[in-house]
C-alpha cells in the first residue's frame, strides 16, 4: 500500500492588492494557482522526486503534505489519514510523528543560540518523550562525532549543518521525510557526502523520501519515480530511466536538453524559447503550449490531462495520440 | 587565441591580515586568457574564485589586498595603478557580470538610463547616439522591443531578461575582457541555457576574452575552453577543457568528477572525498589537499605543491594521475 497517497491537490494563494487599493484603482481580487489538481503516490520505502523550474509549485506540494499549509482542494493521505479532515487527536498524532522535513538552506534552519543537542532532541522532547543520548547516538550515524552535541550551529560547515537536520529530521523515527532542495546549498563534494548518508538512511531505517529538488542529476540519483511539474502541474510521471532516456512531454525533454553536461564539449545548445508564462494568468488549455516546438490547434484550446502512457503518465495531446 | 594574451596574471597573491594571523585567499596563482577565448574557474566555496576575478578588477575589500604578483591587461600592467586610472579602465576595458541581476542594476533607475551613462562615461558620443548604442546593445542580448523597453526599470523584468541587462551594460563600452562571476546561479535551468548561449555568441563575435567562474561543472564543460580548477586559493589543475574533466591529472579534479551524480550514473553510491576543503587559517603542511588525497606520501605532507602557470605541467601535483603509476 501506499505510504502517501496525494488526491487532486491543489493550492490557491491570494495576491491580490489590500482593500483599499483595489476600492481606489478598482482592481480586482488576484489569485496565484500554485498547485493545481495534482495526483500520485508515494509507495513506502521508495524516493520519490518532483522537478520543476522556480514558480512550478514543488515546495508548496512539499509544505502541503508535512502539513505546514493547508490545501484548497484535494488532500493528502498519509498512512490512511488526511491531516487536514482528521477530527481524532490521537491519529493525527501518531501520523505527525512519522513526518519530517530536511529544509534546503542549512544556515537558516538551526537555531543559533540552542546547542546541537537541543535541536536533535527537540521532535521528542517536544511530544514528552524521553531523549537520553539519543541526540549522541544520532550524531554518529550521521557521521559526526558524539562530542559535537554540545557545540553550537554556528561551529559547523554547511555540509556538517546538514547532517545535523538530517539526525533531527531522524530523532522522531519517522516514516516519511520531506526533503526540500536538501543539497543545493552545498558544493558538489559536501552534496556526494550527503546524498549518500541519505541512500544508506533510508536502507537502514526503512524510510519514505518525497525529494524535491531542481537538479536533474541529483533527481536522476536518487528517485524511484520522478514527477516534474510546470505551472503547478504534474506533467509527466515516470521511473528516472523512462524519464532519462525517452522522456514523452516536450517540457520534460526542453529540460533535459537545456540541463547542462559535463560530457558536452563545445555543445552548441538551441536554448529554450521564451519563459515561464505569469501564473496569476496562465495560458489557456495546456500551459505549456507558447513555447512548446510541437504545439497543435488542440493545444491552447483544451488542457490534456495525466494519461497513462506506457510506464509513463503524461499530459499532452501529442504523446497521448490524441491530436 | 592571438600571441599576446588580453588578460595574464602571474603569482597573484591576495591577503588578508587578521587577528589570527595572515589569510592567503589567492596564493600565486598565474594563468593567461587570449582573445576569444573563455577560461572557466572552478572550485568549491572558498576556493578564491571570486576572489581572484575581484583582484583583477581591482573590487576587493580591505582588509583584503594583492600583496605580489602582477597582473598585464592588454600589455599594460594594472594592479599598481590608482583607484582612479582603474576605474576608467573599468566598463571600458573590464565588463563584469554578477551572480545575482537585481543587485548589479540600480533599482531606482531606468536601465536605459544606467547603459547611456556607461557609453558615455568610456565613449566620445551624444546622448542621442549613446541611446541608439543602447537601444543596439539590447537587441542584441535579445530583449525584444528594446526601443520601448529602455526606459523601463530593473523591476519590470524577469530574472533571465535583467541578466540579459547586465550583459548589455557590460558589453556596452566593447571591453576586451569580461569577468562573469557566477552568472547563471540564480536562474532556472532553461534560462540558464539561454543566457550561456548569449555570452558564447557575443564573446566569439566580438573576440572578447571571458573569464567565467562558477562551481557547475556541467556550464564549465559546454562553454569554456580552457578550465582552472581551484583549491584553497591555490590553482590545482590548468588545462583544455575537455582533457582536464575527462583525463584529471590532479586527485582533486578527479574527485570532484567523480563525485557529481552523472559521473557515479548506475551506481547506488556516489564516490565522495573524505574530510571538507580546510579553512585558510588552519592548512596543512606540504601539499593543501594531502589530508583528502588518496595518493598522498610523504613528500606531499612535508613539500608545498609544485606551482603551475601556463607553460608549467598541467596540475599542481607531486605525483599526477596519468602519467606515473
Amino acid at each position: 500500500m501506499s505510504l502517501v497517497s496525494i488526491q487532486n491537490l491543489t493550492r490557491v494563494f491570494d495576491v491580490s492588492k489590500p482593500w483599499l487599493n483595489r476600492v481606489i484603482e478598482r482592481l480586482p481580487k488576484r489569485y496565484l494557482t500554485a498547485v493545481s489538481d495534482v495526483s500520485f503516490d508515494i509507495p513506502a520505502k521508495t524516493t520519490y522526486a518532483l522537478v520543476g523550474e522556480s514558480g512550478s509549485g514543488k515546495s508548496t506540494i512539499g509544505k502541503m503534505v508535512v502539513g505546514l499549509l493547508p490545501p484548497s482542494e484535494g488532500g493528502v493521505t498519509i498512512n490512511g489519514i488526511d491531516l487536514a479532515i482528521e477530527t481524532d487527536d490521537d491519529k493525527i498524532e501518531s501520523v505527525r510523528s512519522d513526518i519530517q522535513m530536511i529544509f534546503q538552506d542549512p544556515y537558516a534552519s538551526l537555531n543559533p543560540r540552542w546547542r546541537v543537542r537541543d535541536i536533535i532532541q527537540e521532535p521528542v522532547v517536544a511530544r514528552g518523550g524521553k531523549a537520553t543520548g539519543l541526540a549522541e547516538r544520532l550524531l554518529e550515524q550521521v557521521g559526526l562525532t558524539a562530542s559535537d552535541a554540545d557545540k553550537f550551529p554556528h561551529e559547523f560547515s554547511g555540509g556538517q549543518r546538514q547532517r545535523i537536520c538530517v539526525a533531527r529530521a531522524l530523532a522522531s523515527e519517522p516514516k516519511l521525510i520531506v526533503c526540500d532542495e536538501p543539497t543545493s546549498a552545498l558544493d558538489v563534494s559536501v552534496q556526494a557526502q550527503v546524498l549518500n548518508l541519505m541512500s544508506d538512511l533510508k536502507d537502514e531505517f526503512g524510510l519514505t523520501y518525497l525529494f524535491i529538488s531542481h537538479d536533474l542529476t541529483v533527481v536522476q540519483h536518487m528517485a524511484d519515480r520522478i514527477g516534474v511539474l510546470y505551472l503547478g502541474r504534474l506533467v509527466e510521471e515516470a521511473s528516472p530511466d523512462a524519464l532519462f532516456d525517452a522522456p514523452q512531454h516536450p517540457y520534460t525533454q526542453m529540460l533535459l536538453e537545456a540541463a547542462p553536461r559535463m560530457d558536452g564539449f563545445g555543445r552548441e545548445v538551441e536554448p529554450p524559447k521564451g519563459e515561464i508564462p505569469d501564473p496569476i494568468d496562465p495560458p489557456s488549455g495546456c500551459a505549456f503550449h507558447p513555447r512548446c516546438p510541437m504545439a497543435v490547434a488542440k493545444c491552447s484550446a483544451e488542457r490534456p490531462a495525466l494519461k497513462t502512457v506506457g510506464e509513463s503518465r503524461v499530459a499532452c495531446w501529442v504523446a497521448q495520440g490524441d491530436t | 587565441m592571438s600571441a599576446e594574451p588580453v588578460l595574464s596574471v602571474r603569482d597573484l597573491v591576495v591577503e588578508i591580515p587578521t587577528r589570527g594571523g595572515l589569510l592567503r585567499p589567492v596564493d600565486r596563482v598565474s594563468y593567461d586568457i587570449g582573445a576569444g577565448e573563455i577560461l572557466g574557474v572552478v572550485g568549491e566555496s572558498g576556493a578564491g574564485k571570486s576572489m581572484t576575478g575581484n583582484a583583477v578588477i581591482g573590487l576587493l575589500d580591505r582588509p583584503a589586498r594583492i600583496t605580489s604578483g602582477e597582473i598585464w591587461l592588454n600589455g599594460e600592467r594594472i594592479d599598481q595603478l590608482s583607484m582612479r586610472e582603474l576605474r576608467k579602465r573599468r566598463g571600458k576595458q573590464i565588463g563584469m557580470v554578477f551572480q545575482d541581476p537585481l543587485t548589479s542594476l540600480n533599482p531606482l533607475i531606468p536601465i536605459g538610463q544606467q547603459l547611456t551613462e556607461t557609453i558615455r562615461e568610456h565613449l566620445p558620443v551624444t546622448a542621442a547616439e549613446a541611446r541608439q548604442r543602447a537601444i543596439r546593445s539590447l537587441e542584441e542580448v535579445g530583449i525584444p522591443a528594446a526601443a520601448e523597453r529602455i526606459d523601463s526599470y530593473p523591476f519590470e523584468f524577469s530574472g533571465g531578461m535583467r541578466q540579459r541587462v547586465v550583459i548589455a551594460l557590460a558589453l556596452c563600452a566593447e571591453p576586451s575582457l569580461v569577468i562573469a562571476d557566477e552568472p547563471t546561479t540564480a536562474l532556472d535551468v532553461s534560462v540558464q541555457a539561454q543566457i550561456i548561449a548569449l555570452l558564447k555568441r557575443l564573446c566569439r563575435e566580438r573576440g572578447t576574452a571571458v573569464m567565467l567562474v562558477t562551481h557547475d561543472m556541467g556550464v564549465i564543460a559546454e562553454t569554456a575552453d580552457r578550465v582552472a580548477v581551484m583549491y584553497a586559493g591555490r590553482l590545482a589543475e590548468l588545462g583544455p577543457v575537455r582533457e582536464v574533466l575527462t583525463e584529471p591529472h590532479h586527485p582533486y579534479t578527479s574527485g570532484l568528477m567523480g563525485s557529481t551524480p552523472l559521473a557515479s550514473k548506475g551506481q547506488p553510491r556516489l564516490h565522495q572525498i573524505p574530510g571538507s576543503m580546510p579553512r585558510l587559517g588552519a592548512l596543512p603542511d606540504g601539499c593543501a589537499f594531502n589530508p583528502r588525497c588518496p595518493k598522498a606520501q610523504d613528500k606531499c605532507r612535508q613539500n608545498p605543491e609544485p606551482r603551475i602557470g601556463p607553460a608549467d605541467p598541467r596540475a599542481a601535483c607531486w605525483f599526477p594521475l596519468g602519467e606515473t603509476a
